[in-house]
């Protein structure tokens, strides 16, 4: 590891005082730590950000607001998420383990950087995310956890978090302060597609700092998160949804639906979205929804698999919740 | 600055590289923990941190600043195995034993969790209370500790076992 400095923020002003150019800020390290270890981040200050609000505040109307130190652990145990956010609690329970969990916090969980092998291999590999312009040995290389969708000719990397899959369906919003003040950004808008600079991987400016996360109240009691995986436990996603279903006398009267493991970014399918509004809800409109958001996904060498998994497990996922609704 | 070590307390280094796993071992000498992946990838480096397991290998020392840790040196009493320790060696929880420790440790927080009904990713029922206790409950909650043995069976038994004869280990 690079030497580094180590500060404690008493509260959210205290650490963007401290957050000087070169610092990150520190959630569990789970993520951090290790990448600093293969010196694939750098940094010359860490602000210690896990004494920030770690609170889980009941809103008007039904919603929560949960403070970016809180702990994974913490916000799937919590009853209101079990109770009224099940896909929130379910994809968290979904990842990493109980040791991860237990130490990751939201917002480290939400800025966690890809599991893509050649990102980690420092010494061997060429990464447009570690050096810009030199080049993606994943494009032609090993790929077959790499994306499906949204990915461009510089990156084909995923966003490896379960938690954030959920975060998507969920119209989640993030609460960001910085020097300039504060602001709300839908969860959706924060992280970016690769396009020509795969480094830069979400809307953040230098030294903003995520203060929490809002959860609107739920759009329907049922929701639900799949993931499939290489083993049962223990494993990233190779393709995971999230979804939250209403019908009514047997239409979908409302849907979301986000999926993990095919591109950049948390992936809100928000086509499939459209197609379902309004139609019966059965497994034909469930399999054409999912048709009419893959109709544009681009296979790699070894990963063309996922195109058809994720579209069954779009279907499967709806039509257990539709189950269930009946 | 320091850190309460099996209740004693313990100096921190003054590189904040240094990983708590690092600081049991090398600065303190408590070579019970283990470093197997040094990645958080594996488990044989929990220990409990105020009663919760973590991988001590991705955990940065000065970070832990007056918490108490817990490790598998700290959990016996006197010449008197803790009953997960005593437990393993009835049901042949272990070959070569590298990653006892951190399964030991980590089932102690397990049990805790249990206690206070926390869900898990096999767990059919959120809003449920209490947990229905089960095997696979068990494999999915203890599934950060790997065991190149493949001991799992074994050390499934030993904390089923453990579990329900002596439900105040979850304390
Ligand atoms: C072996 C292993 C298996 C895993 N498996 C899974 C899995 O199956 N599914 C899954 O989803 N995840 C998995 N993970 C990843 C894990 O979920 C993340 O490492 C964790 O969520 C990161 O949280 P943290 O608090 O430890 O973040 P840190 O490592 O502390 O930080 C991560 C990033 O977030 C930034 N940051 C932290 N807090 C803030 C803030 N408040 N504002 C702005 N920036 C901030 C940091 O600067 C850093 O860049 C796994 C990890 C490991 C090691
Ligand atoms: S050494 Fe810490 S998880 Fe493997
Ligand atoms: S007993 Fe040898 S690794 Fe588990």
């Amino acid at each position: 590891m690079t030497p580094f400095s180590y500060s404690r923020a008493s509260d959210a002003a205290d650490a963007l005082r401290r957050a000087t150019a070169g610092a990150k800020y520190l959630g569990g390290g789970t993520n951090l730590v290790d990448l600093m270890r293969e010196t694939i981040e750098r940094p010359a200050a860490l602000v210690d950000v896990t004494g920030l609000s770690a609170t889980i505040e009941e809103r008007q109307g039904g919603g929560l607001l949960i403070g970016a130190a809180t702990r994974n652990t913490a916000v799937a145990e919590h009853r209101a998420v079990r109770e009224r956010y099940p896909v929130l609690a379910r994809a968290i329970l979904a990842g990493a383990s109980a040791q991860i969990r237990n130490m990751a916090t939201m917002g480290g969980n939400i800025l966690q950087r890809t599991r893509c092998t050649y990102f980690y291999d420092d010494e061997g590999s060429q990464c447009n995310k570690r050096v810009p312009g030199e080049g993606c040995d994943a494009i032609e290389g090993f790929n077959r956890i790499h994306a499906i969708l949204g990915a461009s000719p510089a990156c084909v990397a995923t966003h490896p978090s379960d938690m954030c899959v959920a975060l998507a369906a969920l119209d989640a919003t993030v609460h960001l302060r910085s020097a300039g003040g504060e602001r709300v950004l839908p969860f959706t808008d924060l992280h970016r597609l690769p396009e020509g600079r795969p480094d830069i991987e979400t809307v953040l400016e230098p030294g903003e700092l995520i203060v929490a996360i809002e959860l609107p109240p739920p759009l329907a009691t049922r929701s639900t998160y799949r993931k499939v995986r290489d083993r049962a436990s223990y494993a990233f996603a190779l393709v995971s949804v999230a979804a939250t279903l209403a019908v009514e006398e047997g239409r979908v009267k409302d849907v979301r639906l986000a999926l993990g493991g095919v591109a950049h970014k948390p992936w809100r399918a928000f086509k499939a979205e459209d197609a379902l509004r309004g139609q019966p809800a059965t497994e034909q409109a469930f399999r054409a929804a999912a048709e009419a958001e893959l109709a544009h996904a681009v296979p790699l060498h070894d990963n063309a698999f996922k195109i058809e998994l994720t579209k069954r497990t779009i279907a499967a996922v709806l039509g257990e919740l539709a189950g269930e609704a009946a | 600055m320091s850190i309460m070590i099996n209740g004693a307390a313990m100096s921190l280094p003054e590189d904040p590289r240094v990983s708590l796993l690092d600081l049991l071992r090398e600065h303190h000498h408590l070579t019970g923990t283990k470093k197997g992946c040094n990645q958080g990838a594996c488990g044989a480096c929990t220990v409990l941190v105020d009663g919760e397991r973590i991988v001590s290998c991705l955990a940065l020392a000065m970070q832990y600043e007056g918490r108490a840790v817990t490790t598998i040196e700290g959990l016996a009493d006197g010449n008197e195995l803790h009953p997960l320790q005593q437990a393993f060696i009835e049901h042949d929880g272990f070959q070569c034993g590298y990653c006892t420790p951190g399964q030991i440790c980590s089932a102690v927080g397990m049990a805790a969790e249990l206690k206070r009904g926390a869900p898990s990713n096999v767990t059919g029922d959120l809003s449920a209370d209490t947990i229905a206790f089960s095997r696979d409950e068990l494999a999915e909650r203890m599934s950060g500790n790997l065991c190149r043995c493949g001991a799992h069976n074994g050390i499934i038994d030993a904390i089923g076992a453990t579990f329900a004869a002596r439900p105040e280990v979850a304390a």
